[in-house]
């Protein structure tokens, strides 16, 4: 009879350990892809290294992270690589075609992007068509637009000159700056990342809204039938991916003063990759937006890693794909475990 | 009495689901409602939770006469249903399950403290031993689950608790510990009705008993007027039992 007890306790303190850390995988992750890389390339591991690798990490992760509270309202945004394209290619081409102060250029891409999350929001909650495939038709519009229209404007594939335009400096310093660290320069979007990632893990954990976020992930229906409302939970969710794919835009814009028209293609999957590796179930109501933002990290990581090893860049997709796959096998653990009914 | 149905009658088309069937339920007692499958148990409490109008017969609320507009009206009246497939998220904590979409605030932020430390309390007054209100409810057994909806019922508020059918998927010994926390909710002074098909669990706790047949009220009666052997074959029909036994007996 004791020993019946004492084991179930037992059981219930490891599993709820494992529950209450969707993050654990990543942390994991984290560890072995640094010690890997540090261990053998001294490069990796100084000061300038690490600036290095979080670069690519903080534009990653600010999206990864919105992504993961789109994934644990249990929507998926194929939009969203797209659109940061979209949101810088407004920006360039307002602030240098048509004489738009940069501030005033990215206000309109803002809007733009926001109307665009609206509408995928809307489409998903409206029609309860899956987000896969609702997304997946703005993906393709939005690649057609961003490609048609910056041909129709500059009869090349890419538009260029922010650097001249007015208001370029101050928002150039707040967006694409660098910040000394003792002697060594990083890259100010680190800093907008971190601030993203603390936002979402204070919504997500201590909001109502968070709450909401789970549940509507959970089990829409049961959601609904305690009052939560789903509809506008899941719109403000499309919204808040769309803004982070503003804000990537735009740092990118104003960091290489030229957007390319394919620019973001590819990504979506990335940023879904990254929420996967940080503890988020592809079927919604579980994750993590520091694990999101860890899952970037050690993209981040491997991608630059690579090329300080002298290797061929080629192998980052294997490892991705590894990594993806390692992931996704963790998270169904958890989920079988949590989803258990014990009688 | 606070909810109170008199000669009340439903029909969905040509089915008529249920059909002069008066019943009362008093603060601090327990209404059993027994039937076999089809009877219209699930039909005359989903009138009572709002969820259906009534289409015959009157309806009482603190003995004033009402029409209920919908699950939200019959709540904000205190009446709160707890049905077979609880509403809760298996995912989520309990105390997050327990608060859902009704989040005590501390400015803008949720207070998480405050949630976690009113959840353990009202599940430890109803007695309900959850080792941690952190687990996620997937990891509780049904009872386990049962007890908790119960809990929150009774922790927003509720006069009348509805329960359908909460221990007919479950073991011998969980439905005790529901019977439990049933008595216990009755004991704070609610109104409990309890839909079941086993007059096995209806009889240790209830004070009244209802039964339907086919959608008609076969009467309704106080514990004294009964016993448990003539609930058992009134409710399944006591010479429809008796043949049967008698055909067990011969095989
Ligand atoms: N929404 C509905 N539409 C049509 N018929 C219904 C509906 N709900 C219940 N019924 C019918 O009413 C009868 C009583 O059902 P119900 O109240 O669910 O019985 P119980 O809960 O006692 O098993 C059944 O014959 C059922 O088919
Ligand atoms: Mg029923």
């Amino acid at each position: 009879m004791t020993i019946a007890a004492d084991e179930r306790v037992a059981r219930v303190g490891l599993a709820r350990r494992l529950l209450i850390r969707p993050e654990l995988g990543a942390v994991v992750g984290l560890v072995v892809v640094f010690s890997f890389f540090a261990a053998q390339s001294p490069v990796f591991r100084s000061p300038s290294g690490i600036a290095n690798w979080l670069d690519p990490a903080a534009t990653l992760g600010i999206m990864a992270v919105a992504v993961a509270l789109l994934m644990i309202g249990g929507e998926f945004d194929l939009s969203a690589g797209v659109l940061t394209g979209t949101s810088g290619l407004i920006l360039v081409t307002l602030a240098t075609r048509f004489g738009f102060n940069v501030w005033l250029a990215m206000l309109a891409g803002l809007v733009v992007a926001l109307g665009v999350g609206l509408a995928n929001g809307l489409i998903v909650t409206r029609t309860r068509l899956p987000s896969f495939i609702v997304t997946l038709g703005t993906f393709l519009m939005l690649q057609g637009v961003n490609l048609g229209v910056t041909k129709a404007i500059t009869g090349t594939v890419q538009v260029s000159g922010l650097r001249t335009a007015s208001g370029f400096e101050g928002a150039s310093a707040l967006l694409a700056g660098t910040v000394e660290v003792g002697g060594t320069s990083f890259r100010v979007a680190i800093l907008w990342w971190i601030l993203v990632t603390a936002v979402a893990t204070w919504v997500l954990m201590r909001s109502k809204a968070g709450n909401w976020i789970f549940a509507v992930g959970g089990d829409e229906q049961a959601a609904r039938a305690v009052g939560v409302p789903a509809a506008r939970t899941k719109i403000a969710l499309f919204m808040t991916t769309a803004f982070a794919a503003w804000l990537v835009g735009s740092i990118l814009a104003l960091r290489y003063t030229s957007v390319q028209a394919n620019i973001g293609i590819g990504q979506e999957f990335i940023y879904i990759i990254a929420a996967v590796i940080g503890g988020c179930l592809l079927t919604g109501g579980y994750g993590s937006a520091i694990g999101a933002a860890i899952g970037a990290v050690i993209f981040g990581m491997a991608d630059k890693g690579i090329v300080f090893l002298g290797w061929d860049a080629d192998w980052f997709k294997f490892f991705l794909g590894a990594m993806l796959l390692l992931a996704t096998l963790a998270n169904r653990l958890v989920r079988r475990y949590a989803e258990e009914v014990r009688h | 009495m606070i909810l109170e149905t008199r000669g009340i009658g439903k029909r969905f088309g040509s089915v008529l689901a249920l059909r002069d069937v008066s019943m009362g339920v008093r603060a601090g007692e327990v209404t059993c409602v027994l039937g076999d499958n089809g009877a219209g148990k699930s039909t005359l409490i989903k009138i009572l939770a709002g969820v259906h109008q009534h289409d015959a017969g009157t309806l009482l609320v603190d003995g004033r006469e009402v029409r209920l507009t919908g699950p939200r009206d019959a709540l904000d009246r205190g009446i709160a249903t707890v049905y077979q497939d609880l509403a809760m998220i298996p995912l989520m904590s309990v105390w997050r399950n327990f608060f859902l979409g009704s989040e005590p605030r501390k400015g803008l932020a949720f207070d998480v403290a405050r949630a976690r430390r009113v959840a353990r309390e009202e599940l430890k007054a109803m007695g309900i031993d959850i080792r941690d209100v952190d687990q996620p409810v997937g990891t509780l057994s049904g009872g386990e689950r049962q007890s908790v909806a119960i809990a929150r019922a009774v922790h927003f508020g509720a006069r009348v608790l509805i329960l359908d059918e909460p221990t007919s998927a479950l073991g011998v010994k969980q439905a005790g510990v529901v019977l439990r926390y049933i008595a216990r909710a009755r004991d704070r002074g609610l109104g409990v009705v309890f839909i079941t098909h086993n007059p096995h669990h209806a009889y240790p706790v209830g004070d009244r008993f209802l039964l339907l047949n086919r959608g008609a009220g076969m009467g309704e009666y106080g514990k004294a007027d009964i016993t448990p052997q003539e609930l058992t074959s009134l409710m399944s029909g006591g010479a429809e039992l008796e043949e049967l036994a008698h055909e067990l007996r011969r095989e």
